[in-house]
């Protein structure tokens, strides 16, 4: 404290001020050369195995990293964020195999159908406080799985929704060929997080960030709480209906453990890996939590126990995700250079 | 003008505002005092929309606030700061600025530009210069002192340009010193700004000082009004409030 206090005597009287423009770009920047290395891999690794990696990595990270706008950025702990998970790969299988539309009109229906149930739970639960509304969003997701397991004439129960989903080619792009699954994937996993970058570093990501420190606060500056709350309920909610919509593609199929209290739960687990405070802090930590996953279950039978201990090392160990680790040491690092 | 009319409210069968009708001129500077649970900070709530009014009118120009919301009397043009300060930890000085002023822009619901919006700038830029803030702006709030909170508090309500401003005690939990640089700093915001400002404050020395109008609030009543030389003199202030406290020698 006495040290920031006297650094602030020596700076210079032209404070560096924030800069909006150049941010974007950047993001912009490094969302391309992203997504030119990811659709580069298959052709240096031939293995089939790493692309089904990195496919799983879109889907579980579009969900955590929207679940990350409601935790992180909003301070809405929701422990039912896996609902819209469930239901973007329901309602995309139950499309494709029923309609026959063309996959973008199934993939848009979709987003539609979740924006309208996620609007609908949204507005009764945004209002509740933090430990109701994490309940609340929980009673929610367990009423969508037994829905989807008791309504067998549609979802087929808990045999999953089985038979396969159809995948008409468009324009030349065939996503029964898996390679273009993947490119595919790889597209809605960058454009997805350039687009979740995009609203966190918006004038609403303010409004988010100050209705999680304070929204008594918020509201006396004339923020309607209520409202942004829902809207980023509702936003939320599509990105993790995406990456079900992935997941569905992925597995050919749709199972009730996609709309399960464990998958949210995984949510949480995976933000807690990865960190809360940074954008890609989930991102991170999805690819932390499939490859302990991949490679425990490959090793032991008693996975859980092993996931348990590194998330109490976590938890009580670090007491933050790795790359809020990883920002604070760099931070010091920076400071102890300078000073 | 913000007028006050027959304002009440209850909870449970505790009277914490019984009947108050009182105006607040344009630009006037106004204390409210009062011992401890006379209903000053309930007052406030009440007039902020923190609290819904059992009964009772509060017009600002004419248009009655009992009943809205928070967000829609800022929006009329009551601002407010907190008794204990009110800020955003995590944000710095400046994002607070910055992202209040989008607020009031009606902006805080864009998504397609990108944080900070040019138009902001300026008036963000204003209230930190006049809070003297501005050389603190990469501060965290979290990290500030409690009088620079007390400031920025100050700032989020100022920096929305308000016709009204309510300061529920400005000084609380300051030194001796420091309560006359933030109540000189008060004093001198309300006469560049020229606003309708109207705060609770403790420290009888203070209030005699600078407030030229005083409302003294008694078990949610209001005792007596007016000038400071007025209020000295009230039999019934002295009685149930000067007299009983260790002030009375201000008071002599």
């Amino acid at each position: 404290m006495t040290e920031l206090q006297a650094g602030q005597g020596t700076q210079p009287l032209e404070v560096p001020r924030i800069d909006a423009r150049p941010q974007r770009y950047r993001d912009v920047l490094i969302a391309l050369v992203a997504f030119a290395v990811l659709a580069l891999l298959p052709m240096i690794f031939g293995s089939k195995s790493l692309l089904d990696f990195v496919i799983r990595c879109s889907a579980y990270g579009l969900f955590a990293t929207s679940l990350n706008l409601l935790v992180g950025y909003t301070g809405l702990i929701s422990f039912g964020h896996g609902m819209f998970f469930g239901l973007g790969a329901y309602g995309f299988g139950l499309m494709m195999q029923k309609t026959g539309v063309p996959i973008p009109v199934a993939f848009v229906a979709t987003l539609v159908i979740t924006t309208v149930v996620a609007a609908v739970i949204g507005a009764i639960c945004v209002r509740l406080k933090e430990i109701y509304f994490a309940f609340v969003t929980l009673a929610f997701q367990m009423l969508i799985h037994s829905t989807i397991l008791s309504w067998q004439s549609l979802t087929g129960g808990d045999q999953g929704l089985r038979g396969g989903i159809p995948r008409p080619p468009l324009l030349g792009i065939d996503l029964s060929n898996h390679l273009h699954l993947y490119i595919m994937s790889c597209a809605l996993l960058v454009i997805g997080l350039l687009l979740m970058r995009q609203i966190a570093q918006s004038p609403f990501g303010y409004t988010l960030r100050m209705i999680r420190d304070n929204a008594t606060r918020a509201s006396f500056i004339g923020i309607d709480v209520w409202r942004a709350k829902l809207t980023i309920f509702v936003l939320a909610a599509l990105f993790a209906s995406t990456g079900g919509m992935i997941m569905a593609l992925f597995v050919s199929g749709a199972y009730p453990e996609f709309a399960y209290w464990t998958i949210s739960g995984e949510g949480i687990f995976i933000n807690m890996l990865g960190g809360v405070t940074t954008f890609l802090g989930p991102m991170v930590g999805t690819v932390l939590l499939l490859i302990l996953n991949d490679t425990v279950t490959r090793l032991t039978e008693y996975h859980g126990i092993v996931l348990g201990i590194v998330i109490l090392f976590f938890a009580i160990g670090l007491r933050k995700g790795l790359m809020d680790f990883v920002v604070e040491w760099v931070a010091q690092r920076r400071e102890k250079a300078n000073g | 003008m913000l007028e006050i009319r027959g304002l009440s409210k209850s909870f449970g069968g505790v009277k914490a505002t019984d009947n108050v009708s009182l105006d607040f001129a344009d630009g006037s500077l106004t204390a409210v005092i009062g011992p401890n649970g006379a209903g000053k900070s309930t007052f406030f709530n009440l007039i902020t929309g923190a609290l819904r009014p059992d009964a009772g009118q509060i017009l600002l120009n004419g248009v009655d606030m009992a009943g809205k919301t928070p967000p829609e009397i800022v929006g009329h043009g009551i601002g407010r700061a907190f008794q204990v300060a009110s800020i955003f930890p995590s944000l710095t000085v400046e994002e607070t600025m910055l992202a209040t002023v989008c607020a009031d822009q009606r902006r805080a619901g864009v998504m397609h530009r990108r944080f900070p919006l040019a138009e902001t700038r300026d008036r963000a830029e204003h209230a930190m210069e006049l809070l003297g803030l501005a050389n603190k702006r990469n501060r965290t709030a979290a990290t500030l002192s409690h009088g620079d909170q007390k400031l920025l508090d100050i700032a989020l309500a100022l920096v929305l340009d308000p016709r009204v401003l309510l300061l529920d005690e400005p000084t609380a939990g300051m030194g001796t010193e420091e309560r006359w640089r933030m109540i000189d700093k008060v004093r001198e915001l309300w006469e560049k700004q020229k606003i309708t400002v109207v705060f609770i404050e403790h420290d009888m020395d203070i209030v005699f000082k600078i407030a030229p109008q005083i409302v003294v609030l008694c078990y949610g009543r209001i005792l007596a009004t007016g000038t400071p030389d007025a209020i000295r003199r009230n039999d019934a202030v002295i009685e149930a409030y000067l007299g009983s406290e260790d002030h009375a020698g201000a008071v002599a």
